[in-house]
Order: C-alpha cells, then structure tokens, then sequence
C-alpha cells in the first residue's frame, strides 16, 4: 500500500532503530552546518601580522593564570560594542587568541576584561594590585595574590618541563620551532634577568619585553611569569594599524 | 489509516488505531499556535536572505543589507563622533588658560575628562582621584610636578619617569642608605629631622644631627626649608601629605631606598584634545593652581577652579 507523503513518517516512528538513525543525522546536520565552517571560513582562519607563540615565561605566567582561576572573572575578548570598546580598546580579533590552549574568551565579567590589559599598566602597579588589590582599586573584591612573588617559577616543577610543554603545545598546532624549544629552558630565564643576553630571546619571539618585572632582580618568581604574561596580552597585533583597519573594513559575513 | 472516527464526546477525530479499546484523539494544534510556527519559518528565510547566514568557502553569505557587527560599530562610533566633533574642536582651539575660563567648554571639557578619567586613570590614582600609597592624590594642593592646568597638561601628556619620551618629567633621588651614601644611624637622623619639620616629632637629639646631613644630602632638592621643588618633582616634606608614608618605618625605607614612580607619558596614547580635557578634570578637582602672573597674558585669576 503506497502511503501518502504525510503519513510516511509514521514509518519512522514505528521502527526505534530507523528513528535513532534519522534523529542521528537530523543533529548532525545542524552541528556540521555550526561547526564544520570555522575550520575553513576566513573568519576564523585569518592570519594576522604580528602574532607570534608566547615566550617561554609568557607560557608559563599563563598557566599561573590558568591555575589561579584568574577566567572565573576575568575574560579575554573585547566584543564589537561601542560601550566595551571604548573601555577596554579595540575588538579583539579571533587571531589574537589563535595559540591560546585553552583560549581564555568568557562573559563572566566580575572583573575587567583583560584582552588588551598589556602596556597599560606599569610593572610596579601589577606587582601591587596582585599583592594588595584593594592598595590601588579601594573597591575592588579581587583576593590577594602576594604568595605568587615568593613562589620560586617552576613550571611543573621539573627540570625541562617548560620544554615539554611547549612541544605538547607544537603537537596541537602552535608553530614552536626546533630552535625555540632547544633555547625553552635559558629563554624562560634570561625574559625576566635584566643582566641576560636577550637577543636570541628577541629574535625567536619578536618584540618580546624582556626585564625584571617582579621588582626582584634576584629571583624568578611566579610574579614575573605572570605579569609577563599580562604585559603581552592584546600587545602583539598593532590593530590600529592603518593596513589592518582597511583590513577589517572591507570584511563581509560576520 | 483505517478505523478514523469522529469521537462523539468531543467531536475530534481519532488516530485510526486502538489498543485493548483505548484510542488517541488527533487533536489539532490550535491555530494560533500553527500560524505563529508558519510565521517563524517565513521570518527565517527573510533574515537568511538580508543577514549573513550560510556558511560558504571565505565566509558566511553576506546577506542583501551586507549588515556586521563590526560595521554597526563602526557607524555608531562615527556617530558619536559627529556629535562630539563640535565640542572637541572648540576644545582643541582653545588655549588651556582660556579653557578654564569659558564656563561651559570648561564644564563639557571636565565631564569628558572624567571619563578619560575613569578608563586610563583610576586605576593607580584612584576612582575619586584621591591617590593611593605610591600615587599621588590629585585632590589636593599639593603639587609634586606643578598644579597649573599647563603643568599638569605636561605631565600627562610627557608621563613620569619615561625613558621614551626626551621631555619626561624626570628626577632620581638617590637611594641613601642601599648605596651607602649615609649609615644606617645617619639616615635614623634625617628621618627624625624629616618628622620634625613636618609637625610629627618635637626636636631632639637625632633630629638636630639630622638637620646638617639633611643641608648636605637633601637640601639641595628639597630645599633647605625642606618645602620641595616642583622643577624637580622633590615633595614638600612640611605639609604632613606623603605619597608613601610619613612614619619612622616609611621614610627610613625611603631615605634607604628611593622610590621612583611612574606614569605613562599618555601623550603617546590619547589624542591632544582628551588629554587638555584630562587637564582640565584634574585641574577642577580643587587643588589647581593659578598660572604665575607673568604667565597668564589675560591677567584674570583662575585659583578658583569653575566646578
């Protein structure tokens, strides 16, 4: 009996393998229509000058970041509205977050956001405001964080680790040289010794800053890693750069 | 299907099936219910069309309005622009003496100095402006690198302490007691000297010997009243107003080493005009002071600041 095409879904409805396997594929439809395109779309593949892997030291102060919980209030993506630019900067762009695993973009914003918090503070107010918060932003809930200046940096707390972690980073897509996980080990100290030879530092990883940024010379702590790390952040891509702004003015489909 | 009845109790149809003598109305969805689903698809095939939508090789399809979110940015900040443009010109063209002056472009310079305020500022010297340990209050009279609004317009816009700019405020007292200029007991003398012209401690003993280091050592920035000098940014260390501290243990860490503040040279960063408004925020706080009679060419006061 040829069924009409209204009642052919009954069908469907009757046979609970049948039903799985077309639900199956319905959802897949709409998951690979969602997903499927950000692999390929220049959206979200676009290469940007001036992005470049984190610094050994960056690396690291971003996994204090990451250990510290510093996301649950603190997000990293400036969104394209007026009120946010005009707070925090320019809209961050997906490339500023390419060789970020995992990336750090969020709403929860019980503090600012911090996509472009590089440069705009000095070393000795990030050591301050991380020691006593509420020294410098009276209001602020922000707890303390001072134990992190006595804390020797020791990512992993084996010798070498910070190489490994670069490489596991190299293995899901970040374009960490051989020469740059060799000099891993001697970069993560001499970015934060103000009497280090800099300059390989500075050639594998252009305009890295390099100084002591925890005010104690003498000692690498993870307050160096992570105000290291903070310094960096929104600072690689010169967004308003005149060839970027053309850039973005002609995109379409976003 | 076979065996579709109308059923008596309610008048509906039924589904045509039954088990055991029980069936299943076929209700119909109501229409409201129907044609709202009909509507909602019709909307999505309209916003497909006009908004980017389909997913393609570059990128989604623009849509026929050619709408981003980066584009609707784009233009409300265009906007805001053109309305501010007016009052930003005047502003630009007005000299900072004669901005605190006009009334109304100094009210309208003030709150958009506030704002600046409140995105680059607040953050070292605090939401009311009022300082913290290591940055200044801007609230009161007393002025490290000099108060007038022309002052403080070079302070902003050169910074402090700035290898980067040539004309940074620039000063660097040495750090007495980590470089071994003064012993320990020597700097013990000058800070009870410190706190005796500053109204802390009655004279004695330490203090007197501190008095002749203090004519060798500090004097000859700090004056030898101990008032400070504003060409090289040395604080007046008789007003009982510290930026770190005015007790034994702060001034002993001072004297042993030096501190050296900084502040961005924001001239760098922000365009003139949100700078001479900054000027003119921080000037309006309450501890602006007058330009030097020689330097005022209109000759009007301007100690009171227009609030």
């Amino acid at each position: 009996m040829a069924k009409s095409i209204m009642e052919r879904h009954t069908t469907l409805e009757r046979n609970i393998t049948l039903l799985a396997l077309f639900a199956f594929l319905v959802v897949a439809i709409g998951g690979i229509v969602e997903i499927a395109p950000l692999f390929w779309i220049d959206n979200t593949i676009e290469k940007v000058k001036g992005m470049r892997p984190y610094t050994p030291l960056e690396q690291a102060g971003r996994d204090i970041y990451v250990r510290e919980g510093c996301y649950l209030c603190h997000s990293q993506m400036i969104r394209p509205f007026r009120d946010e630019v005009e707070r925090y900067g320019h809209y961050s762009l997906a490339a500023e977050s390419m060789y970020d695993h995992p990336f750090q973009w969020g709403s929860e914003r019980t503090g600012p956001d911090l996509a472009r918090v590089g440069g705009r503070y000095s070393d000795a107010w990030h050591v301050q405001h991380l020691s006593n918060p509420q020294s410098v932003v009276p209001q602020s809930i922000m707890p303390s964080y001072a134990y992190l200046k006595d804390n020797p940096l020791s990512p992993g707390d084996v010798e070498g680790s910070i190489t490994a972690e670069l490489k596991t980073l190299k293995d899901v897509g970040v374009p960490y040289t051989k020469d740059d996980l060799a000099n891993a080990e001697a970069d993560l100290k001499a970015q934060a010794d103000p009497n280090a030879d800099t300059s390989g530092l500075l050639k594998r990883y252009p305009k890295a800053q390099a100084r002591d940024f925890d005010g104690n010379p003498a000692k690498l702590s993870e307050m160096d890693a992570l105000i290291a790390y903070l310094q960096v952040l929104g600072t690689m891509v010169d967004v308003n750069d005149a060839t970027a702004q053309e850039d973005l003015a002609k995109e379409k489909g976003r | 299907m076979a065996n579709k009845r109308i059923d008596e109790a309610t008048g509906t149809e039924t589904m045509g099936h039954e088990w055991d003598g029980i069936e299943e109305l076929n209700t119909p969805l109501p229409k409201w219910w129907l044609y709202t689903f009909y509507a909602c698809i019709a909307f999505a095939i309209g916003y497909v069309i006009v908004y980017p939508a389909i997913p393609m090789i570059h990128g989604a399809t623009p849509g026929i309005w050619g709408w981003t979110s980066r584009g609707q940015l784009d233009q409300e900040m265009k906007k805001e622009q053109a309305e501010r443009a007016p009052i930003l010109a005047a502003i630009a063209k007005t000299p900072l003496d004669q901005l605190v002056t006009d009334e109304k472009l100094n009210r309208q310079a003030i709150e958009g100095g506030a704002a600046a305020f409140k995105v680059n500022c607040v953050q070292c010297h605090g939401a009311g402006a009022q300082g913290s340990v290591g940055y200044p209050n801007l609230n009161d009279d007393d002025w490290l690198w000099g108060g007038t609004i022309d002052d403080i317009a070079f302070t902003i816009t050169h910074g402090v302490r700035q290898a980067a700019d040539p004309e940074s405020r620039m000063s660097q007292m040495p750090s007495f007691g980590k470089d071994g200029i003064l012993t320990p007991d020597q700097v013990g003398q000058v800070v009870s000297y410190v706190r005796t012209i500053s109204n802390q401690d009655k004279p004695s003993a330490s203090s007197q010997a501190g008095a002749a280091i203090f004519a060798a050592n500090c004097a000859v920035c700090h004056g030898a009243d101990g008032k400070g000098s504003q060409a090289v940014g040395a604080p007046n260390l008789t007003d009982g107003i510290w930026l770190y501290g005015g007790s034994v243990a702060a001034l002993t860490n001072t004297v042993t080493n030096a501190h050296y503040g900084q502040m961005p040279n924001w001239g760098a960063r922000l365009d003139p005009v949100t700078i001479k408004m900054l000027a003119a925020y921080v000037f309006s706080r309450g501890g602006g002071k007058a330009a030097a009679p020689a330097a005022a060419p209109s000759g009007t006061g301007t100690g009171t600041p227009a609030q």
